[in-house]
């Protein structure tokens, strides 16, 4: 299934991310998963929270570049070779996979955030 | 009203020469019998008054800058008695000590006519309701575009710089129909009416007119001032050594700023030779005021550089343009044997429309080479998921400062909002070389 994900725009400046995971903090938005692209100047926050509206909403409000967009999330079983077959599918269909990070979900199943180069495709193929 | 005073703003060349050869005359008399400053440096240059007939003869005069009016603070370069001063001014005088101006009532008056005439020429009438958020106090900028707004009989709204919210909510609610305050600061202001929920430019802000003076801007910042403000901005140009805002303005064409010559005349030298250069070539632009009692200046070389166009605009006026003002040779930068100024920069990245306008440029000595670091700020619609594209932005930037420049800056990308807005003159360079 697809989701929201907020992509947050951090320069690498002592406590900028403190102060993003604060304000979060304060209004009660959980951070579900998040990883962090990083470059020599500044870093991309991808994270995935209880109420994306409400927290891009505040985040910007607070200055902090913000833009939201859909990431896939494949739910499997914790266990060796699962998340192999979603990739060699989507590899065998031509789909490139720009990033994806990994997380525990409920029930002790895995969870994988996935950004595909064609969204299309890849919805298709996993269905 | 098309003009405020039409006589002057519009008279032939050969009278505009004989007014100004008379006034040459008078004011040299006077500050050679009232200014040991001017006595010594006539005499040191073999000059006397009576050698000074036509306005011609004005290259027979010593030139004077900063540093002279400097070496006579506080009161050596004034020519009128402290009775008949009425108005100090100074600069912001970051190295040393300031320049301090004075006026006498009669120099007031001309500098109000001065803004006038400017204000006229952009359209304002006493119908408007003019926003003075130009710093007052020892800047000339608010009390200067006070006066002449006040001259025009203007609603005049003097809330001076800074408190940004307060000054879009009496701009709102009282309907301000004209702005004076520097660029970047009216940038800034639309920015915030941007984030302002409760404000809409096109439902609540009146604004029509932008009068934008004080430091050098760009014909790129002046399409982002119009298309945010939703009005026409005009250049005002002025010295606090020569007077003050309303030295020349911009008309309705928008074709260079007329400068009111017959109270500032205007040269344009080669900064090396020290030679006129002639109309249409770039130099460096010096003025001497013709009717100033409390404290004159002769052949003042003001460091801009410039050059001027005669002849009948297009609105009517005679009186000589000036083109815009790309900055003081005191502003060049200097890096790695390049010569850079920030208005070039500003006009690349003006063009952008990725960016928000906002820059600074650092520049630092590392192992005896120069570094030249410029922070931009991308909008937030422009910011993604994908380093990459963030990346090809960079790059294009990088790409267009390096065909303009000549050499190529490290460019940084930094969140929107955290390059510092200024209140007053923009801060846009922080030079940490250390030469000595």
């Amino acid at each position: 299934m697809k989701i929201k994900q907020l992509s947050i725009f951090l320069q690498n400046k002592l406590g900028r991310f403190a102060e993003m995971a604060s304000l979060l903090g304060e209004a009660e938005i959980n951070m579900q998963a998040f990883t962090v692209a990083e470059n020599a100047e500044f870093g991309i926050v991808r994270l995935i929270v209880s109420d994306v509206d409400k927290a891009a909403k505040l985040l910007i409000e607070h200055s902090f570049a913000v833009s939201v967009n859909e990431v896939f999330l494949l739910e499997m079983p914790d266990e060796p070779g699962a998340l192999a077959v979603y990739v060699n599918k989507l590899s065998d269909a031509g789909v490139f996979i720009e990033y994806m990070y990994a997380f525990s979900g409920a029930n002790g199943k895995a969870v994988v955030a996935l950004k595909p180069s064609d969204a299309a495709l890849c919805e298709k193929i996993l269905g | 009203m098309k003009y405020w005073n039409e006589k002057m703003e519009c008279m032939g060349a050969e009278d505009m020469r004989a007014l100004q050869g008379e006034r040459l005359r008078n004011i040299v008399r006077y500050t050679y019998e009232r200014v040991e400053f001017y006595r010594r440096r006539m005499d040191e240059a073999g000059v006397s008054p009576d050698d000074i007939q036509t306005i011609d003869d004005i290259v027979k005069l010593p030139f004077m800058q900063k540093k002279d009016l400097r070496d006579y603070y506080p009161t050596g370069m004034f020519a009128a008695p402290m009775d008949e001063i009425v108005r100090f001014h100074a600069s912001s005088g970051t190295t040393g000590k300031p320049i301090v101006a004075a006026y006498t009532a009669s120099d007031l008056d001309d500098w109000a006519e001065g803004v006038a005439r400017c204000l006229t020429a952009y359209g304002v009438t006493k119908d408007d309701v003019a926003q003075i958020s130009y710093g007052y106090g020892l800047f000339t900028g608010g009390l200067g575009a006070h006066d002449g707004a006040t001259k025009v009989g203007c609603s005049v709204l003097p809330t001076s710089s800074g408190n940004t919210a307060k000054q879009i909510m009496l701009m709102r609610d009282l309907g301000s129909t004209v702005l004076c305050c520097t660029p970047s600061y009216a940038l800034y202001l639309a920015e915030s009416i941007e984030q302002d929920k409760d404000t809409d430019v096109a439902r609540d802000i009146k604004l029509r007119i932008g009068v934008f003076g004080a430091e050098p801007w760009t014909e790129g910042m002046r399409k982002a001032l119009e298309e945010n403000l939703h009005i026409k901005a005009y250049d005002i140009y002025g010295l606090t050594e020569v007077s003050g805002p309303g030295v020349g303005g911009e008309c309705e064409c928008q074709d260079g700023t007329h400068i009111w010559e017959d109270l500032f005349y205007p040269e344009i030298i080669d900064p090396v030779t020290l030679q006129p250069v002639e109309d249409g070539k770039e130099g460096e632009l010096v003025f001497t005021t013709l009717s100033k009692e409390g404290m004159p200046v002769i052949r003042y070389r003001t460091r801009d550089l410039t050059h001027l166009t005669r002849g009948r605009c297009k609105c009517g006026r005679t009186a000589v343009r000036m083109a815009k003002i790309l900055g003081r040779s005191d502003d060049m930068l200097i890096i790695r044997g390049v010569n850079v100024f920030p208005s070039q920069v500003e006009s690349v990245i003006m063009q952008m429309p990725e960016f928000t306008g906002q820059y600074f440029i650092t520049l630092d000595r590392v192992n005896n080479i120069d570094t030249f670091d410029i922070d931009v700020e991308l909008k937030l619609e422009y910011h993604s998921d994908s380093i990459k594209n963030i990346n090809a932005i960079k790059a294009k930037l990088n790409a267009k400062l390096v065909s303009v420049l000549g050499i190529k800056p490290d460019v940084h990308i930094v969140e929107p909002g955290s390059i510092e807005r200024s209140m007053g003159k923009a801060k846009h360079v922080l030079d940490k070389r250390n030469f000595k």
